[in-house]
């Protein structure tokens, strides 16, 4: 009972008001109403504006007041998006919300297509500053990629995995292999071979292309369901059904189901990392690019 | 045949220790042991379980040594010193009748209350007698002596298994390792939590090769925790284990079980039984010595005096059963009783020096005993403790002398302590907007009951209207009060009805005003599930929520609609009374809930004599039409969304939404599954997640992920030794750094959000991992990574952790700041278990 320890926290008898937190159910594409969808679309549109009602002489380039404005704001964006990658890592006690983070960098992201493009006063060619433009399209693009992923994908992740865990499809699958391997002792060499084909040759996820392509015929499981069931079939035909074998078909089966809610399982999950891999290791590219730039033209200069 | 001086029935730390004190006085006495070792509760902890020796100011009295440390070295040491110290045990003793072999004590008969099969009770008397006392074995074997102590412990003893056979050496009732069987045909016994667990352990390695059935009296589990029962069931699917439901063992015979199913008799091949068929507490037998528990509540303890003796001369009860849980405790109180039976009544309690420092600086210089008896005699509804209680109750209490005008708690304040007033008076402020309008309540009266029984925040501001000296009982020692004082009990169920209705309709009412409508309340306990208004029937009866919650529910087109959830501390029913209707709407219990039903005739009598009240209650009626009417006008229009809502809602009450405070739900619909919010809760919680993303239920993508609800009542907080559990200052449940590991708030949580587990050394810094990859980055590190950092970390002692609702953090809850995608939000079921849930399908 008597607790006399020293209490951490207790309570005061005050009305101490929690923090303050986001309890809105929307998205981060909706977040806040759309607030940082209508910010892009504004600067975008002033940023247009300015382009088509000034007429620099000789013309738009990254060299007028307007062309150093814009690529200020731009490379200044630049590595505000990019700080993401440490916002999201970097939590903290103070408050902040990486959903509000998530959907400025998306609507931000994207009108940067009109202050980074107005800002080469589309001015390309092979060299350098081209180079960066191009990377910042790339990020951008698979941005979008990305985006496209993030609204479609969930729900099919959701609606394959139930209410079964990722740990539980694994172990599901190992249950199954234990008990291939129990009625597999009474077989005889050539069905107990297609048994540890299923147990030895059977690969959960597999390589890059079979996670995303799902191609999966050649597994180990697969090859030995096939030819499992044609002896059971065989068998069937010449009227000896075989018990043990149908047995054995039934947890091979039962084992292809489970490779089957687990692979889509992870490739899904693969889906909605794989673009990343080109978002970031091109931010990182594009970073480089944009100092190179950036010196290049103080050089010029 | 010899009489001893004292007899000491178990040998826990309670019994040991007065049985090692008797042997250091000399006193002839004797120990007796049910099982073949010493102290079988800490005996059956886990191996190399961290025992820890709480709580830490209080000094160690006994004649046995005692410090935190492995169990393995606890119980060697004391092996050691019982046997050094000469004490005279006797193993394989089991006391079943406890009678007293002198003459009739007159006037001392005790009515002992026997529950029958049928759900009747029958009293019988039972004639005490004076000392000495003989004590029967289960063996036959008599035992005499002048005083007994009791220290049962509160384990109690299994429930064994009626049929034929049952007595079979094969048939066990504990299973201690489930790795020790192989090859064998096992059936367990039982479909509760503990049957479940050892039928899982026993099948879990498939090397084992054991044939393992679980037998279940009932089709399906209702009490077991549904991590458990899925568990079992994938079990079964996996054809690891074989479930025989709607089914009783009929006959035992060695090698063979028979069971009668629903389809019929089997008799199938069994090697060995584990029957997990609950255990009956031994209060059956204390009351049978002539031992009087304070109430018939489940919680209650025997009634005792200062100096541990009961209701019947000569015999005490220490330890757990006097309802001291912690080791020491029960260590110095086996000190303590044996000096007492030895006649040295002076001596003061180890406690005294805490409870010094509780009445310092309080104005009065009081000795402790006086200041006990002060609060005892001042306060009405402590005035039926004895001073043992008394004690006890103030370990867990607080007292305080508020100067005039001082703030004692703000409305909305989280808080479930209640109040006494022991001298002075406070002024309830009773309407929010003008802090002058106060109703003041005096000495001897108590305050603050309603967050007690409700479990939510405080209706109102108090402050002492001048130097109040005020008496704070915390939940547990209220709930305790509350389960050993009968008349408190009433008195506080009374107050509660008349102030939950002031403060409910307010509108001016006076309690005079209520006279009536108070005499015809009733509290009643409503099943979850259960109907207290039925819709299309008659009645007028009004119905306020005390505790817990209740959904209101529509017919439409022949299908139940979800209305709206009712959560404690509001009423339903009022529209009978005002327009005399039938119910329009069937309102159920979400979770178990006290309500207090209000007779319609009386009420109708306050509504004529008080205009304004009518007109408030009107008002409520006309916005709750309008959300009928609403929902009905969507039902014509948008069928599918209406019945999501439906769905959604009761989805949501079955995860115990009802009775939770704050719940974090995730919207699979944009969980992308990076698990950010896990790392972060790692990252914010010493490196230790608090959630668990994927587990738990779902319903139209909508995930309960398995982390806590911070219950209204916590289940947690029950059985917890060191009271280490606590509602903290933003409503958060939480526990703190005395928590000894024991498991319980881990078995009593239903929602499975409790996990026991080792703090891992710190990481390196974010940057170093990100630059060059050193630690494990962010998130939980593995137990292999920790192992490895940290030398202590194999010996640390683990701990009962769980979300703490990121209470002290500015930013507020972790996980739902680190969700990129706004996939996870914590809110309370009001905030969510709304209307606005219906444009979730709009989107
Ligand atoms: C898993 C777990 C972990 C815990 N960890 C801690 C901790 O770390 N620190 C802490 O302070 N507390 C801890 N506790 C609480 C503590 O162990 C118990 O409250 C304490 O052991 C109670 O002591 P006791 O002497 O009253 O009775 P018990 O220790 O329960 O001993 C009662 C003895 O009486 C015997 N007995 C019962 N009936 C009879 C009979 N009819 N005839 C003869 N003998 C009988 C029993 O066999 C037993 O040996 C823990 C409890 C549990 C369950
Ligand atoms: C030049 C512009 C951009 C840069 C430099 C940039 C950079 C980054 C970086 C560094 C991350 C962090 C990745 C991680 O650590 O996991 C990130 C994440 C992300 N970016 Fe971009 N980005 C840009 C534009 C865009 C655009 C235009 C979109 C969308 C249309 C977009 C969508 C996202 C999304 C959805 C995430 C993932 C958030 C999460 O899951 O945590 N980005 N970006
Ligand atoms: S730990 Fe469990 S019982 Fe305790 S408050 Fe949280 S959900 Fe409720
Ligand atoms: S917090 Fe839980 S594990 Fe810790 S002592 Fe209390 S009940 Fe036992």
């Amino acid at each position: 009972m008597a607790s006399t320890a020293p209490v951490r926290k207790a309570m005061t008898g005050k009305a101490v008001t929690r923090a303050p937190r986001d309890t809105a159910h929307e998205g981060f594409l909706t977040h806040k109403r759309g607030r940082w969808a209508k910010v892009a679309l504004t600067l975008s549109i002033v940023a247009m504006g300015a382009y088509l009602l000034t007429d620099p002489v000789p013309r738009h380039n990254g060299g007028t007041w307007l062309g150093y404005l814009l690529g200020s704001i731009g490379a200044g964006m630049i590595v505000w998006l990019s700080l993401l990658g440490v916002r999201k890592r970097v939590i903290g006690s103070k408050p902040f919300s990486l959903k509000g983070w998530t959907s400025a960098h998306v609507y931000l992201g994207l009108s940067l297509i009109v202050i980074g493009t107005l800002h080469t006063g589309f001015q390309l060619g092979w060299n350098v500053h081209t180079l960066a433009w191009a990377l910042m399209m790339i990020v951008i693009l698979s941005g979008l990629w990305g985006i496209s992923l993030y609204a479609n994908l969930p729900e099919r992740l959701s609606a394959n995995r139930g209410e079964v865990t990722q740990l539980q499809m694994l172990e599901a699958i190992r249950t199954l292999d234990r008990q291939l391997d129990t009625a597999a002792q009474p077989l005889g060499g050539e069905d107990a071979e297609f048994v540890r084909m299923s147990l030895e040759q059977c690969t959960i996820a597999g390589s890059l292309r079979q996670r995303l392509f799902g191609n999966y015929a050649s597994d180990g499981n697969a090859r030995a369901l096939a030819a499992i069931s044609e002896k059971v079939m065989a068998g069937l035909r010449s009227g000896r059904a075989d018990d043990r074998l149908q047995q054995i078909q039934f947890l091979l089966e039962r084992k292809e189901a489970a490779l089957a809610q687990a692979r889509r399982h992870i490739s899904l999950k693969t889906q909605l990392e794989l673009w990343l891999y080109v978002h970031v290791p091109v931010t990182i590219a594009l970073l480089a690019a944009l100092l190179a730039h950036i010196i290049s033209v103080f050089l010029y200069w | 045949m010899t009489t001893y001086r004292i007899a000491i029935v178990g040998s826990g730390p309670g019994g040991l220790s007065a049985a090692a004190h008797a042997a250091k006085l000399g006193l002839s006495h004797i120990l007796l042991e049910k099982t073949d070792h010493l102290s079988d509760t800490i005996y059956k902890y886990q191996k190399g379980k961290h025992v820890m020796a709480t709580p830490s100011q209080l000094v160690l009295r006994s004649p046995l040594d005692f410090e935190a440390g492995k169990r393995e070295v606890v119980l060697g040491t004391w092996n050691e010193q019982t046997a050094a110290a000469g004490v005279n045990v006797k193993h394989g003793a089991e006391v079943k009748s406890i009678v007293g072999t002198g003459a009739p004590i007159p006037g001392s008969v005790m009515q002992l209350a026997t529950r029958n099969r049928d759900g009747t009770t029958s009293t019988t008397e039972l004639q005490r007698n004076a000392p000495p006392y003989r004590l029967t074995l289960t063996n036959g074997e008599e035992i005499m002596a002048e005083a007994v102590i009791m220290a049962l412990g509160t384990q109690g003893n299994p429930n064994l298994m009626g049929c034929p056979g049952g007595n079979l050496p094969h048939v066990q009732y504990q299973l201690d390792d489930p790795t020790e069987y192989t090859d064998e045909h096992i059936f367990v016994i039982g479909g509760g939590d503990a049957g479940i667990e050892n039928a899982l352990g026993l099948c879990a390695d498939p090397a084992q090769n054991n044939t393992v059935t679980l037998i279940n009296r009932t089709a399906d589990f209702p009490t077991a925790k549904d991590a458990n029962v899925k568990a079992l069931l994938a079990a079964r699917d996996a054809g690891r284990i074989s479930i025989m439901a709607e089914s009783n063992t009929t006959m035992v015979e060695p090698g063979f079980i028979t069971v009668e199913t629903r389809d019929g008799e089997v008799r199938a091949r069994c090697d060995r039984i584990i029957a997990r068929i609950g255990s009956a507490p031994p209060r059956g037998f204390v009351e049978s010595c002539g031992i009087e528990f304070a109430s018939a509540d489940r919680l209650a303890f025997p009634k005792l005096s200062a100096t541990f003796e009961s209701t019947a001369p000569g015999i005490y009860v220490v330890g757990a059963l006097a309802g001291y849980p912690l080791i020491k405790h029960c260590m110095n109180q086996g000190h303590d009783v044996v000096e007492f039976i030895n006649g040295n009544l002076d001596l003061k309690p180890a406690d005294e020096p805490i409870l010094e420092a509780k009445f310092a600086g309080l104005p009065g210089r009081r000795s402790v005993a006086e200041w006990l008896e002060y609060l005892r005699d001042r306060v009405s509804i402590l005035n039926g403790m004895s001073s043992l209680q008394m004690r006890e109750f103030m370990l867990d209490s607080a007292v305080k002398l508020y100067r005039a005008g001082e703030t004692i708690f703000e409305r909305s304040a989280p808080g479930s302590s209640l109040f006494g007033i022991a001298d002075g008076e406070v002024a309830v402020e009773v309407n929010p907007n003008d802090p002058s309008i106060t109703v003041p309540i005096g000495t001897g009266q108590i305050f603050g009951e309603v967050g007690l029984i409700s479990g939510r925040r405080r209706g109102a501001t108090i402050k002492a209207a001048r130097d109040t000296i005020v008496v704070e009982i915390s939940r547990n020692a209220a709930l305790k009060l509350m389960s050993q004082v009968p008349s408190a009990s009433r008195e506080i169920t009374r107050i509660n009805t008349e102030r939950t209705l002031l403060q409910i309709f307010k509108s001016g009412l006076a309690p005079a005003d209520l006279v009536d409508v108070i005499a015809g309340a009733k509290v009643e306990t409503i099943r979850a599930g259960q109907a207290i208004i039925k819709e299309g029937e008659t009645g007028d009866d009004i119905f306020i929520i005390r505790s817990g919650s209740m959904v209101v529910e529509k017919s439409i087109g022949g299908k139940p609609v979800f209305l709206s959830y009712v959560p404690a501390g509001s009423y339903v029913g009022e529209m009978a009374v005002i327009d005399g209707s039938a119910r329009s709407a069937t309102v159920r219990a979400a979770v178990k809930s006290d309500v207090i039903r209000l007779a319609g005739e009386p009420f109708r009598a306050l509504l004529a004599a008080k205009p304004q009240l009518l007109d408030k209650l009107r008002g409520e009626m006309a916005s709750r039409t309008k959300l009928n009417n609403f929902v009905e006008s969507k039902k014509d229009s948008f069928s599918g969304v209406v019945d999501m809502y439906t769905g959604v809602a009761n989805f949501l009450v079955e995860q115990g939404v009802g009775e939770a405070t704050d719940v974090l739900l995730i919207d699979e619909k944009l969980c992308v599954g990076c698990d950010n919010c896990e790392k972060a809760c790692a990252d914010t919680h010493d490196g230790l997640s608090r959630l668990d993303r994927e587990a738990g239920r779902t319903y139209a993508h909508l995930h309960v992920p398995t982390s806590c609800r911070h219950c209204e009542h916590p289940h947690c907080m029950a059985d917890c030794p060191p009271n280490a559990i606590h509602r903290g200052p933003t409503g958060e449940v939480y526990i703190d750094e005395t928590c000894i590991g024991c498991g319980n708030c881990q078995r009593n949580c239903p929602y499975g959000v409790i996990r026991l587990d080792k703090t891992p050394p710190k990481k390196p810094w974010l940057l170093s991992w990100f630059l060059f990859g050193s630690g494990p980055g962010p998130g939980e590190a593995s137990h292999k990574w920790a192992k490895k950092h940290d030398p202590a970390y194999a010996e640390k002692a683990k701990k009962a952790i769980k979300c703490d609702m990121c209470s002290g953090q500015e930013g507020g809850p972790a996980c739902v700041r680190a969700c990129p995608t706004g996939a996870a939000i914590r809110v309370s079921p009001e905030q969510f278990l709304s209307v606005s849930l219906m444009n979730r399908e709009d989107r």
